[in-house]
């Protein structure tokens, strides 16, 4: 709103009727401030670790063993990272992760939101039937499935491809739930607008549902997204050579390799991992909590 | 006629829509669910992935031999430990710090939300790595703080009886944010002049939490409850990464049994082994929505 009024300088935002306003001094009192001191140490508890983590990753492993800690790098250096991208083959891992995450993200999207239109808006024989299968399987865990996946995978000869890390995550039945959950909200008029106009059904679903539903959208991209940048067993299972490692596959058998550890590679590679989800969830942080909180109460 | 004809259209048209899903759907995901429950009563093993029907059938072989065998005896123990721990904990805490925030009192509310949410969205293998850092004992930041205050930390992952605690701190720290988010969207949809009318008829803060706040809580605290045991009932990556489910098997669980069967190459009881899993989940979702669900 403030943003708005700035902007065009005659437009005013009409004074908001605001929740009513505590007085400044209430937020000072003893009990105010004890609040949120504890938040505070919560705070530092919860986001600790990570700052932790990306302020270690600059350290020298001999600092990095040092007892007490150093709170700040005293000879920062980015040997850690030049060792992981030059040395170990991280850049190809970090390229394959985000191949794979894209290409997951978009199918899936693109294909929970058309069979979500077609049992939300359209009737045809079956739909029932598809409806209650999709919703029966929302509940079964990735472990049940992922032994007589790897034997499918396997005769279908495609252990080790890109295909194995992306088919299975295509057909998402929580994508699903959700989009006909938004879809149901859309006013059958608006449909039959477009119909009599002379749109077809596919030309109906582009340019009026699918620009309909873009906060739908755009929460089940983020979460998809996030679910195959995070994804460990199923890479861990599917993928055998390590040209087609993503991310946490690299890190997790690194971390759990023979070699002695070295602290410093493993931090810089947790921060590899982390850093770039955390920079776009505090970009979009607006969106992605309220889109949560949406999903959990629908 | 031009009624049927019109249906018939859409019928296809709506087919159109629904095929790509379904072809995927059906070949990666309800072959698989269907499969599992062929082999986990077949003693499939890795020598007969490419001729996966010819195997013999067992019975319950798998599931009796499950059940017997020590080792998943005490990752089943495990298991329950770390759910029966981790998820009160979990909840608690996210009950808490919501009802915190929740009060008009907070100075950056956002930036409190934001914080504790963050841990969310990281990938558990990054932030495994990152914990079994800070619990090194000898220069880990845990062990370092607790040196500062006189406290000799304990040898966290390699000690049996620290080991899955550590676990169980590192998962909560992970996901109270998650359900946090929720019960606080939860807490704002409760109507203020509930707590106003309740206040005038003398009511205190804990006698409104009771009264008020929990009751009208209760779905989405039910919610919560289900996505947080659905999920640490699977817990896996944690110990893969922390402590390859040791010291003497203290943090192994069932799921990383599943996965060491399975590279055993005992394809049939990894899946009869999957498959009390699956029951389990199904049984404590089950728990928890009689436990919770709204009194009528």
């Amino acid at each position: 709103m403030t943003v708005l009024s700035e902007r065009s300088g005659t437009r005013r935002t009409a004074p908001r009727p605001s929740a009513p306003s505590r007085p400044a001094a209430r937020r000072f009192t003893p009990r105010a401030i004890l609040l949120n001191v504890v938040l505070l140490l919560g705070l530092a508890a919860s986001f600790g670790p990570l700052v932790w983590m990306i302020v270690s990753s600059v350290k020298p492993e001999g600092e990095i063993r040092q007892f007490p800690p150093t709170l700040f790098p005293e000879q920062p250096t980015w040997d850690n990272y030049t060792e992981l991208f030059a040395t170990l083959d991280f850049p190809r891992f970090f390229a394959n992760s985000v191949v794979v995450a894209l290409v997951v993200t978009a199918g899936s999207v693109l294909f929970s939101a058309m069979v979500g239109y077609a049992l939300a808006k359209l009737d045809f024989p079956g739909r029932r039937a598809l409806f209650l299968l999709i919703m029966g399987t929302l509940m079964v865990p990735g472990m049940v499935t992922f032994v007589p996946l790897f034997v499918l995978v396997a005769n279908l000869d495609l252990i080790n491809t890109y295909a194995a890390l992306i088919l299975p995550f295509l057909a998402a039945p929580f994508g699903v739930f959700l989009m006909r959950q938004f879809m149901l909200d859309i006013p059958d008029e608006l449909l039959d607008a477009a119909r009599v106009d002379g749109a077809g059904e596919f030309r109906t679903f582009f340019a009026v549902v699918l620009p309909q539903t873009k906060p739908a959208l755009a929460t089940l991209g983020i979460l998809t997204f996030l679910g195959s940048w995070n994804n460990f067993l199923w890479p861990l299972v599917a993928v055998q050579s390590a040209d087609k490692y993503t991310l946490p596959v690299a890190l997790a058998l690194y971390s759990t390799g023979q070699n002695t550890v070295q602290y410093g590679l493993l931090v810089a590679g947790a921060t590899v991992i982390v850093l770039p989800i955390l920079i776009v969830f505090l970009a979009l942080q607006r969106h992605i909590v309220q889109g949560i909180s949406t999903t959990g109460l629908k | 006629m031009a009624i049927s004809a019109r249906r018939r259209r859409t019928g296809l048209a709506a087919w159109g829509f629904a095929l790509p899903f379904t072809i995927l759907f059906a070949v990666f995901m309800l072959v698989p669910v269907a499969s599992s429950l062929y082999m986990a009563f077949t003693d499939m093993h890795g020598a007969d992935l490419r001729t996966p029907w010819a195997v013999n059938f067992v019975g319950f072989d798998n599931f009796a031999a499950a059940l017997a065998d020590p080792k998943f005896q005490q990752a089943a123990g495990n298991t329950l430990y770390f759910v029966g721990v981790a998820m009160p904990l979990t909840l608690g805490v996210a009950l808490l710090l919501a009802v915190l925030l929740n009060s008009g009192l907070v100075w950056f509310r956002s930036v409190f939300r934001v914080g504790f949410y963050a841990p969310v969205v990281t990938s558990i293998v990054a932030v495994a790595v990152v914990w079994r850092f800070l619990l090194q004992p000898d220069f880990g930041l845990v062990n370092s703080a607790l040196g500062l205050v006189g406290i000799d930390g304990p040898r966290w992952l390699t000690d049996e009886v620290w080991a899955m605690p550590s676990l169980i701190m590192m998962a909560t720290w992970r996901n109270v944010g998650y359900s946090m988010v929720i019960l606080l969207a939860g807490l704002q949809g409760i109507p203020r002049d509930l707590y106003e009318a309740s206040a005038i008829d003398g009511a205190g803060a804990v006698r409104q939490f009771r009264s008020i706040t929990v009751p009208l809580l209760r779905p989405t605290l039910l919610f919560c409850a289900v996505i947080t045991g659905i999920g640490y009932l699977q817990f896996f990556e944690e110990p893969f990464v922390m402590t390859q489910g040791g010291p003497l098997g203290a943090t192994n669980s069932v799921a990383y049994e599943v996965f060491n069967q399975f590279g055993f190459g005992n394809y049939g009881l990894s899946a009869a082994m999957s498959y009390v899993l699956f029951v389990a989940i199904v049984i404590l979702s089950y728990l928890q929505f009689r436990l919770l669900r709204t009194e009528k």
